[in-house]
C-alpha cells in the first residue's frame, strides 16, 4: 500500500514534471489583428491596443492561457477600409493565429466581416457600428457598449424631452460614424414626435464652424444632437463659446467623439462645462468594477512612454475587457475551438472592468452601456482634474445616475 | 432658411476665414507663384510650424503668435536649404523638373508627417492665449477673435510683402528673376542665390502662418493634406505671385466655402471653392490677378 | 521587332498561365489578397505612365479615376447585381469618358496647372460620391459577393485572375502606344508641345485619346474593387494614397519605357504590402517618403534608366 502510494506519487512527479516542460515549450496562443496606427483612427487605435497589451501582460504573469503564453500579432492598417482584408488573410493564412480581434472602429472592420464569417472565425469587434446587420456572423462579438442600434440617440433624445424640448437640430460630419448616429437620430426624434428644425452634414476638413453655427442658431432649436469627429468636435466646442448658441437650447451634444481623449479635454478645458457628451467610461463611483482601478494604475504609467491619450477612458478599458472575454471563454472551453467559444460567449454574461457584459443575437450588446453625462465646472489647462469624480456627472441610465441635468446650455456653461 | 442677418455674418466670416486661408497661402504664392517650385509640401512646412509653436506655447508659456514670429529666422534657414537641395538636385539639371520635383515634395511631406507623428504623438494639439475661444460683440453679431486675429496678420503680411517685393532692391530682384532669369543674369546678378533668398523668405511667413493654423483650429500631424487643395486652389486662382491677388482670391474662397456651408447644403461646400477653381483654370488659366498674358 | 513580339505574348502567356495555376494549386489565400493589391497597382501605374509618362501630362487625379470605378460597380451590383465582366465593362467606359472630360482639360491648361485641375476635380467628384446616397454616401455600403464562378473556388482568386489579365491587357496597350506612332507622336509633344504641332503632329486627337485609353484603364482596375472589398467608403476609394502611390511607382520604375512602371509597381507594390505586415506602423510611411526622395534625386530616370546606364557602360567598358 505505502509503496505504492508512492510510487504512484513518482509517477505523478514525473508525469507534471513532463507535462509543465511541455507546456513552456507549447507554441503561445497568437491573438492577431489590426490596428490604426497612422491615419485618423491612429488616436484611438494606439490607446485601445495598449489596454488590450496591458491584459496580455496580465494574463501572462498569471500563467498564460491553457498554459500557453498569450501573444499578440498587430499590424497597422493605416485607418482605411482597403488594407484590412489582405491583413486579416495574412493573419489567418500565414500567421496562424488562433484568435482574431477586430480593428478600431467601423471603416476597417466592414470589409473583413463577410471573410471572417466565411472562415467560421470567432471576431471580437472593437468599437464598430452595425457592421454585422447585413452579414449576419453568428460569431461576431461587438465589444462596444452601443446595444440596439437607436438605443444611442434615444438616450440623449429622452433627456432632452424630459428638460421640455420639442425642436432639435442635426448637425453631423460627412462621414461613416457621424452619419449612422444622425440616422438613428432622425429616426427617434420622428419617433418623440420631435420637430426636426435644423440637419445638416458638414464636409470633413472643415476649418471654421461659426458660419453654420450661426445658421443653426437661427433655427432656434431646443435640443441640438452633434455627432462629429475630434478635430471637429474642439472647432465646435469653440465656435459655440464665441458666437453663443441662443438660450433656448436646453440640451447640446450628444454624440461628439473626441471629448473623451484627454488632450482634447485638457485643451478645450472650461468650454466643455455644460455639454451633455457620450462615453463609455468615466471615473464616477459607479463605474469601477473588478480590477478597473489596477488597470488604470497601469494603463497611467504605461501611456506616457507610449505617447497615447493619458486617460485613456473611451476605449483602453474596453481593449482590456475584450481580453477578459476571452480569457473567461477559453478557459471554460478549455480550448480554443472557434464554436465552442462562440457558443460560450453567445450563452453567458462575462464579468469585465468595464462591467457585466452580455451579447444579443446579432453581437452588439443586449443592452446599452453608453454613458451619457454632463461636463461640470471643468477649469482650463488641466489634465489630471478629469481623474477625479463630478467633472462629468452621469445623467443617463438611470442605474448609474451620479446627478440632474442642468438647463438650458447657457446656464450650465457658468 | 434663408435670412439677410445670416448671410451678412456668413460673408463677414467668410471674410475673414479667406484672409486665414490667404495668410496660409502667401509662402506658396511666392515659391510656386514666383518661382515656380512645385512645392507640394508647402502645408507639411505649415503643420510643422504650427507644432514648433505649439512646442514653445506648451512648455515656455510663449505667446503663439510672438511664438511664430521667434520662429521666422529658423524657418528662413530651412527654406534656405531646402531650395539649395531642391537645386542641385532638379533646376540645375534642367529639364523636367516638373512632376519630380511634386515627387520630391510629397516625400519630403512623408517625412515631415512621421517626424511629427514620432515626436509629438497623433493626438490634436491645440494653443492657448487670451484671443482664444472669446469673441468680439458688435450688437447682436458676434465674431471669434481668432479670426480677427488671422484678419490683421494676413492683410499685414500681404502690404509687407507686397511692398518688400516692389519697393527693396532685393523684392524687385526676385519678381525680375521670376520674369527673366537669363536678363538677370547678363546684368550680373546671381539668379539662384535670389531664388535662395526668396525660397526663404516664403518659408519665414510659414512661422507666423503656423502659428495662425493652430490659433484657429487645433492641428493634428496629418492636416497638411486638407491643405494641399485649399493653398494651391488660392495660389492659382490669384494668378501667379500677386500677393493681393492671393489676398483677394482667398477671401473669394473663404466666402464662397462659408456661405454654402451655411445658407445651402454643407456637404457640397468643398466641391463649390474646387469648381470655382476649375472654372477660373478654364477661363482665365493665368489666373485672376496673373502675370501672365 | 517580330521576335521581341513573341517573346512578350510568351511572356505574358506565360504570366497568366502561371497566375492561373496559382489559383488552382495554392491553398493559403494571403498571396491572392495582397497579390491583387500589387496587380491593381501595376494597371494604375501603366495607365499613368501612358498620360503622365509619354505625353508628360502629370495626373493626380488617379484616386478619382480609381474611386469611380469602384463605385461604378457598386452602383451596378446593386441596382441590377451585374456580373463582374459587365461591372469592369461599364467602368472602363465611364472611365473613357472621364479621360475624354480631361483631355478637354489640356486644351486651356497645361503643366503643373494641369495638375492642379486634376486635384480640384478628384475633390468634387467625391463631393458628388459621398453626397448621393444610393450608393451609401459618407456612410459607405456594405456588399455580399455573388456565388464564385469555375474553374475558380474562391473569389478572391478570381479577382486575382481577372486583375492579372487587367496587367496583360494594359501593359499590351501601353506596349503597343510606345511602338506605334502615337508614341513617337507623344513623345515630339511632351518635347515641345508647339513646335510638335507645327510640325503637323496631331497633338490634340494624341492627347485625348491617351487621356481616353489611361481614364478607362484606371477605372477597370478600380472597377473588381467593390467586390474584392465588398465594402466602399468614399474616404477609402478616393484616398489621396491611390495618387500619390501610382506617381512614385511610375517614377522609381521609369517612364520612359512600358516596363518602367510595372517594375516599380513591382518594387513600391510589393515593398507596402511587405511593410504592412511588418515594420508596419508610422515608419510605413517614412519608407515611402524616403524611397521618393532618394529616387527622384540619385535615380532621376528610375530604375529603367539606371539599367540603361549600367548597360551602356558595360558596353563601353566592353568597347
Amino acid at each position: 500500500m505505502k509503496r505504492r502510494t508512492l510510487l504512484g506519487g513518482a509517477v505523478a512527479v514525473a508525469l507534471l514534471g513532463l507535462d509543465s516542460a511541455a507546456l513552456a515549450q507549447q507554441a503561445p496562443i497568437k491573438i492577431g489583428m489590426s490596428m490604426a496606427q497612422t491615419g485618423g483612427l491612429a488616436g484611438g487605435g494606439k490607446a485601445s491596443l495598449l489596454g488590450i497589451e496591458v491584459w496580455r501582460d496580465d494574463v501572462n504573469a498569471k500563467g498564460g492561457l491553457l498554459g500557453r503564453k498569450v501573444e499578440l500579432v498587430v499590424y497597422d492598417d493605416k485607418s482605411s477600409a482597403s488594407e484590412t482584408p489582405a491583413i486579416y488573410s495574412k493573419l489567418l493564412d500565414v500567421d496562424k493565429v488562433d484568435i482574431l480581434f477586430a480593428p478600431y472602429a467601423t471603416v476597417p472592420t466592414a470589409p473583413l466581416m463577410p471573410l471572417v464569417k466565411q472562415r467560421g472565425m470567432l471576431l471580437i469587434g472593437n468599437f464598430s457600428f452595425q457592421v454585422n446587420s447585413k452579414v449576419g456572423h453568428d460569431m461576431w462579438f461587438n465589444n462596444a457598449p452601443w446595444g440596439p442600434a437607436d438605443s444611442w440617440a434615444s438616450s440623449f433624445l429622452d433627456l432632452g424631452q424630459k428638460a421640455g424640448g420639442k425642436s432639435i437640430a442635426l448637425l453631423a460630419a460627412d462621414q461613416e460614424f457621424a452619419q449612422n448616429l444622425a440616422k438613428t437620430a432622425r429616426e427617434v426624434a420622428t419617433k418623440l414626435g420631435m420637430q426636426v428644425v435644423f440637419d445638416q452634414a458638414y464636409p470633413p476638413s472643415t476649418v471654421e464652424f461659426s458660419g453654420i453655427l450661426r445658421a443653426l442658431k437661427a433655427a432656434k432649436p431646443d435640443i441640438v444632437y452633434v455627432a462629429s469627429y475630434p478635430p471637429d468636435s474642439a472647432g465646435i466646442l469653440r465656435a459655440v463659446n464665441e458666437i453663443g448658441i441662443g438660450d433656448n437650447v436646453k440640451l447640446f451634444g450628444g454624440g461628439m467623439v473626441g471629448l473623451q481623449f484627454g488632450t482634447v479635454m485638457e485643451n478645450l478645458g472650461s468650454l466643455l462645462n455644460g455639454v451633455v457628451n457620450y462615453n463609455t467610461w468615466l471615473p464616477e463611483p459607479q463605474m469601477y468594477n473588478d480590477g478597473t482601478k489596477a488597470f488604470f494604475e497601469t494603463y497611467t504609467k504605461r501611456a506616457v512612454e507610449a505617447k497615447v491619450d493619458p486617460l485613456g477612458y473611451y476605449l483602453a478599458p474596453y481593449g482590456y475587457a475584450s481580453g477578459q472575454m476571452i480569457e473567461q471563454a477559453i478557459k471554460a472551453v478549455g480550448s480554443l475551438d472557434q464554436k465552442a467559444l462562440a457558443k460560450y460567449l453567445r450563452e453567458n454574461t462575462h464579468k469585465t472592468i468595464v462591467g457585466s457584459i452580455t451579447f444579443a443575437a446579432d453581437g452588439e450588446w443586449k443592452e446599452s452601456g453608453v454613458v451619457q453625462a454632463q461636463f461640470r465646472g471643468v477649469k482650463d489647462k488641466n489634465i489630471e482634474q478629469f481623474r477625479s469624480p463630478g467633472k462629468q456627472v452621469i445623467l443617463f441610465p438611470a442605474k448609474l445616475k451620479s446627478g440632474d441635468l442642468i438647463t438650458p446650455f447657457e446656464a450650465a456653461r457658468k | 432658411m434663408f435670412s439677410f442677418e445670416l448671410l451678412r455674418d456668413a460673408v463677414l466670416i467668410g471674410v475673414l476665414l479667406g484672409c486665414f486661408y490667404a495668410a496660409v497661402s502667401l509662402g506658396l504664392s511666392i515659391a510656386f507663384g514666383l518661382l515656380d517650385v512645385p512645392h507640394v509640401a508647402h502645408p507639411a512646412f505649415l503643420v510643422l510650424a504650427a507644432y514648433v509653436v505649439y512646442f514653445l506655447n506648451e512648455h515656455y508659456g510663449v505667446d503663439p503668435l510672438l511664438a511664430g514670429l521667434l520662429i521666422t529666422p529658423l524657418f528662413f534657414l530651412f527654406g534656405l536649404v531646402a531650395y539649395r537641395l531642391y537645386y542641385e538636385t532638379f533646376e540645375k539639371r534642367g529639364s523636367d523638373a516638373g512632376v519630380r520635383g511634386i515627387a520630391f515634395f510629397f516625400g519630403i511631406a512623408f517625412i515631415i508627417e512621421v517626424l511629427i507623428i514620432l515626436q509629438f504623438g497623433v493626438d490634436q494639439r491645440s494653443v492657448t492665449a487670451d484671443y482664444v475661444g472669446k469673441a468680439w460683440r458688435i450688437g447682436e453679431m458676434r465674431i471669434p477673435f481668432r479670426l480677427v486675429v488671422a484678419f490683421v496678420v494676413a492683410v499685414a503680411l500681404t502690404v509687407l510683402l507686397t511692398l518688400y517685393l516692389s519697393r527693396t532692391f532685393m523684392g524687385r530682384a526676385i519678381r525680375a528673376v521670376a520674369q527673366d532669369q537669363e536678363a538677370l543674369r547678363l546684368m550680373g546678378a546671381n539668379p539662384i542665390r535670389i531664388k535662395q533668398w526668396a525660397f526663404g523668405i516664403a518659408t519665414a511667413v510659414l512661422g507666423i502662418a503656423g502659428a495662425l493654423l493652430i490659433i484657429v483650429a487645433p492641428v493634428e500631424p496629418t492636416l497638411d493634406r486638407a491643405y494641399i487643395g485649399r493653398t494651391f486652389c488660392v495660389v492659382v486662382m490669384a494668378g501667379l505671385g500677386s500677393m493681393s491677388g492671393t489676398l483677394v482670391a482667398a477671401i473669394i474662397l473663404g466666402v464662397a466655402e462659408t456661405i454654402v456651408l451655411t445658407l445651402f447644403g454643407a456637404s457640397w461646400a468643398p466641391a463649390i471653392s474646387f469648381a470655382m477653381l476649375l472654372g477660373v483654370l478654364a477661363v482665365r488659366p493665368q489666373g485672376l490677378f496673373g502675370r501672365r498674358s | 521587332m517580330k521576335r521581341t513580339g513573341i517573346y512578350f505574348w510568351t511572356g505574358a502567356a506565360l504570366f497568366l498561365g502561371a497566375a492561373l495555376l496559382m489559383t488552382q494549386v495554392i491553398g493559403n489565400q494571403y498571396p491572392f489578397f495582397a497579390g491583387y493589391v500589387i496587380l491593381q497597382f501595376i494597371v494604375l501605374a501603366v495607365a499613368w505612365s501612358i498620360l503622365g509618362g509619354y505625353a508628360g501630362y502629370v495626373n493626380f487625379g488617379t484616386a478619382a479615376f480609381f474611386g469611380i470605378g469602384v463605385y461604378t460597380s457598386v452602383f451596378l451590383f446593386k441596382a441590377t447585381g451585374a456580373p463582374l465582366p459587365v461591372q469592369i465593362a461599364a467602368a472602363a467606359a465611364i472611365g473613357a469618358l472621364m479621360g475624354f472630360a480631361l483631355g478637354l482639360l489640356t486644351l486651356r491648361m497645361q503643366g503643373i496647372f494641369f495638375s492642379i485641375a486634376t486635384i480640384a476635380a478628384t475633390i468634387i467628384i467625391e463631393t458628388a460620391i459621398t453626397n448621393w446616397r444610393y450608393v451609401g454616401g459618407a456612410a459607405g455600403i456594405q456588399l455580399q459577393r455573388p456565388a464564385v464562378t469555375a474553374p475558380f473556388d474562391n473569389y478572391v482568386e478570381m479577382l486575382f485572375f481577372v486583375q492579372a489579365m487587367l496587367v496583360v491587357l494594359a501593359v499590351a496597350i501601353s506596349r503597343y502606344i510606345q511602338r506605334s506612332w502615337m508614341g513617337r507622336g507623344l513623345q515630339a509633344l511632351k518635347d515641345d508641345e508647339l513646335a510638335a504641332e507645327c510640325t503637323g503632329v496631331p497633338t490634340l486627337r494624341l492627347k485625348l485619346m491617351a487621356c481616353v485609353i489611361s481614364g478607362a484603364l484606371m477605372c477597370a482596375a478600380g472597377a473588381p474593387g467593390a467586390m474584392y472589398l465588398q465594402y466602399a467608403d468614399p474616404s477609402s476609394a478616393f484616398n489621396l494614397n491611390y495618387s500619390v502611390s501610382t506617381l512614385a511607382m511610375s517614377l522609381i520604375g521609369g517612364t520612359a519605357h512600358w516596363a518602367g512602371p510595372v517594375i516599380g509597381a513591382i518594387v513600391l507594390g510589393t515593398t507596402q504590402q511587405l511593410l504592412t505586415v511588418t515594420i508596419s506602423s508610422e515608419v510605413n510611411v517614412l519608407v515611402l517618403g524616403v524611397m521618393l526622395v532618394l529616387f527622384v534625386v540619385a535615380a532621376p530616370e528610375g530604375i529603367i534608366g539606371l539599367v540603361r546606364k549600367v548597360r551602356r557602360k558595360r558596353n563601353e567598358g566592353e568597347g
